[in-house]
């Protein structure tokens, strides 16, 4: 974890020599615990305090970047346990996976299928993140042909999931010039799996019963060089997994524990009911999972657990806004009705798919609200007679449209 | 290596609250429920345990709720014309507690009265024996004239009666006062304004253990990250010994998510939307699930399928692990 001011003073030579261009060391110190200058501007420092400084701006939850020919899935990097506390910054990835020992064409029928799956939410577009290839049969060649499948019909990030490391292997060739996840090395196959993955630059999962054995694992894995590790905890139904994760996140950020210090991987696929699939990816959404493999696609779910996983990972500084503005509505005329609502993205696309299908033409004024929506905005004074009369101004609404009134929306018709 | 866990010390804890009373207390509920009790965030057991299990409330109506999304009226069928009926089928359902919202308006479409609100809450007191939550229209004036004399109906059944607002919390205060009621104070996803609230209210001279917390929250897709970071730090402040934030808190899910797009309707929407059953269920599912996560003691439902399911989550948090 990130060193306090006062902590990276005590590592400095405290001689106040100003060669730094700072007129004490305390006041380098400040700087660089603001991540504003770097340590190398001190000529000064001792060897063994740039080690600890070095290992102390190290992020707590190591960043992992899985990537396949055209795209990437970034996690990890997390600072937070609570998100008001400041942000959850990398969404978690999901994966749907696929099992080796199905039909060859059923595969590429269906990962074809998810790959295409594109939602727009608020304007943005929303899609999963690439598949779990599992080798059920454990044999090389089948896994092999089934990771071949998957690429016929998705370019996305891809994890290889075997305990066999021959079988991975095979996987891997498969993949020449990607860096997929492997999963999952564990207290028997650790030092081959680890082999594997520095040789195909994989990330490699560590999974083990208990925590404590991840973290023993991971430290090993990492002595052998291999930094880019992913643990996977046992748990498989909400109070093991929800104890976990919270474990692991608080040893990483609190106690600054590196072995714990990685993204996580879950598997709500192995639910034995169905009905609570979808639940377990929303708890892992929430508490600290990074990739999330699932089994069970359908087009309401995976919806649902992507707005989840939106809303969950915005800035709460910062709601998603679109830009003020006049707004065309299905090639509007002069004469064509004025709207108006605020930039608070959820409101204006409520307010716009609305009209858009209607297909009335009008005019949509978003008002700069501040990004909120209409009965808090009003509630804050951020959308009354005066912004709206500033916005018309503004934005040259006179310029298009002949109409003098206003449509408001009906929570707000106070303010006519 | 041994690992250790590493535990929050907390001073505080959420208040507990019982709800309805048996015949032992002058009321005539089968059982009662009692609620709050957490000394930890969320289900993180190896911190302490969780004294109560959070609770589902299926929500009726006392006059049949037009403004419902077509697949609540499909699954509930005729029995949303008549309170009682619609009691007796969420009990069925396995609702753990049931919420009577009061309307607007009353079968004839003209005001709803006094007379018609505690004609409801009676058949709904006869028809089921789970405990109760009154409330409302959401109107100042007209929730006064109804909450009043469904209290007067009601007494001795620990009912719990809404909404206490900023603006409006004397009358239904003082009326859960005199007939040994509870209230739910709802404030307007905020903190502080949570906290005033109860000040408020506890200020009326009701005991804490009497109030209950609505934070106010927005469905998935709907703004539900603002509530959902809002109970974080309400059951945060609890927990460092904040005593006016430590009522147990109860969050109107079906209310919320009924209402949006995706549930209420099912023509003419994006294709990548897929099955609308499947998916007002599913909305309404992972809404609970995540405001459970955040500290929801008792979730008020619409769907008896997502009661069904958000039972098992609920099971399944309550199941302590084995140390690992
Ligand atoms: C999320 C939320 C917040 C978030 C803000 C999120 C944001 N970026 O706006 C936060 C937590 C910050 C917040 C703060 C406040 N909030 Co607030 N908040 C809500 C909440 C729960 C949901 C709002 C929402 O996102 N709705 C969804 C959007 C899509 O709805 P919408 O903008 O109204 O748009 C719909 C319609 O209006 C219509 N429409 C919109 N434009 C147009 C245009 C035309 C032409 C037409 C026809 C229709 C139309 O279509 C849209 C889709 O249906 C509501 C309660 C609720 N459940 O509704 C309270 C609510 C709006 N908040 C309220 C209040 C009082 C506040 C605060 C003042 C309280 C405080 N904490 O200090 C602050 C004000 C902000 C500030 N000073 O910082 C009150 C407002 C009361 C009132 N009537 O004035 C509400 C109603 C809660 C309540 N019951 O008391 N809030
Ligand atoms: S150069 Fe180093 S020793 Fe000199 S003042 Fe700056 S921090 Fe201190």
């Amino acid at each position: 974890m990130a060193l306090s001011g006062i902590e990276i003073y005590k590592l400095l030579p405290k001689t106040n020599c100003k060669d730094c261009e700072f007129p004490t060391c305390m006041a380098f110190a400040l700087k660089l615990a603001a991540k504003q200058v770097e340590l190398s501007a001190c000529p000064h420092v001792s060897e063994e305090a740039q080690t600890l400084l070095a290992a102390s701006s190290e992020p707590p939850v190591r960043l992992i970047t899985l990537k396949s020919k055209d795209s990437e899935v970034k996690v990890g990097n997390e600072v937070v346990l609570y998100r008001h506390e400041k942000t959850f910054y990398n969404k978690p990835g999901f994966f749907f996976r696929v099992k080796d020992s199905e039909d060859e064409a059923a595969i590429k029928d269906r990962v074809k299928e998810i790959d295409g799956y594109n939602v727009n939410y608020v304007g943005i577009d929303l899609f999963v993140d690439g598949f779990a290839v599992n080798a059920t049969s454990d044999d090389g060649a089948a896994f092999a042909k089934a990771v071949q499948a998957v690429r016929a019909s998705s370019s996305k990030p891809l994890i290889l999931i075997s305990s066999n490391p021959d079988v991975i292997a095979e996987g891997l060739k498969v993949l020449e010039g990607e860096a997929p996840l492997i999963y999952a090395a564990d207290p028997d196959n650790w030092e081959a799996m680890s082999d594997l993955a520095a040789a195909h630059k994989a990330s490699l999962a560590v999974k083990a019963d208990s925590l404590a054995e991840i973290a023993d694992l991971t430290q090993k894995i990492k002595d052998k060089g291999i930094a880019d590790l992913v643990l996977a905890p046992s748990g498989r139904d909400f109070s093991t997994s929800l104890l976990q994760n919270t474990v692991s996140r608080r040893l990483a950020l609190i106690k600054n524990f590196r072995p714990l210090g990685f993204p996580i991987i879950s598997f709500p696929c192995d639910t034995d009911d169905p009905d609570l699939e979808v639940a377990l990816s929303a708890q892992a959404v929430a508490k600290y999972s990074s990739f999330i493999v699932m089994d069970t696609f359908k087009k309401e779910t995976i919806y649902s657990l992507l707005v989840l996983r939106e809303n969950i990972f915005t800035d709460p500084q910062k709601p998603i806004q679109v830009q003020p503005g006049l707004y065309e509505i299905n090639n509007p005329t002069p004469e064509s009705p004025l709207m108006v609502t605020t930039n608070f993205s959820i409101t204006y696309f409520s307010v716009a798919n609305e009209l858009e299908s209607s297909g009335i033409p009008g005019w949509l004024l978003v008002s700069d609200a501040d990004g909120m929506s209409v009965l808090t905005a009003w509630a804050a004074g951020n959308f009354d007679a005066e912004r709206v009369a500033k916005d018309v101004k503004q934005f040259n609404v006179a310029d298009k449209v002949s109409k003098k009134q206003i449509v408001l929306p009906g929570h707000v018709a106070v303010i006519s | 290596m041994a690992l250790e866990f590493p535990k929050d010390s907390w001073s505080g804890s959420v208040q507990e609250i019982t709800l309805g009373a048996t015949a032992a207390d002058g009321g005539t509920r089968g059982k009662t429920l009692t609620v709050g009790g957490a000394k930890t965030m969320p289900y993180i057991h190896f911190e302490a345990e969780t004294p109560h299990k959070p609770v589902i409330a299926l929500e009726i109506k006392d006059s049949f709720p037009e403004d419902w999304s077509p697949l609540l009226h499909e699954t509930w069928g005729d029995v949303l014309n008549d309170p009682g009926k619609w009691a007796a089928a969420a009990q069925e359902a396995g609702a753990d507690l049931l919420v009577l919202t009061l309307g607007l308006t009353g079968k004839d479409g003209k005001p709803n009265t006094p007379d018609n609100a505690v004609a409801a809450a009676k058949a709904v007191l006869a028809a089921s024996d789970l405990p109760l939550i009154i409330v409302g229209p959401g109107q100042a004036e007209l929730d006064n004239e109804l909450i009043v004399p469904v209290s007067d109906a009601c007494v001795g059944e620990r009912v719990v009666l809404g909404l206490c607002e900023d603006k409006n919390y004397r009358t239904i205060a003082a009326s859960a006062m005199a007939n040994g009621h509870l209230v739910i104070g709802r404030a307007p996803m905020d903190v502080n304004l949570s906290k005033q609230l109860n000040i408020l209210i506890k200020d009326t001279g009701l005991p804490f253990d009497r109030i209950l917390m609505d934070p106010t929250v927005g469905a998935l897709g709907y703004g539900i990250e603002y509530g959902y970071s809002v109970m974080e730090r309400l059951r945060l402040a609890a927990l460092r010994g904040d005593g006016m934030t430590q009522s147990p808190m109860i969050v109107v899910v079906g209310h919320e998510t009924w209402k949006t797009k995706e549930a209420k309707v099912g023509e003419d929407v994006p294709e990548a939307w897929g099955d609308w059953l499947e998916r007002g269920i599913t909305w309404e599912t992972v809404t609970a699930t995540s405001l459970l996560e955040a500290g929801a003691d008792i979730l008020v439902l619409r769907h008896p399928e997502s009661l069904k399911r958000v039972k098992k989550v609920i099971d399944s948090l309550l199941t302590v692990p084995e140390i690992t």
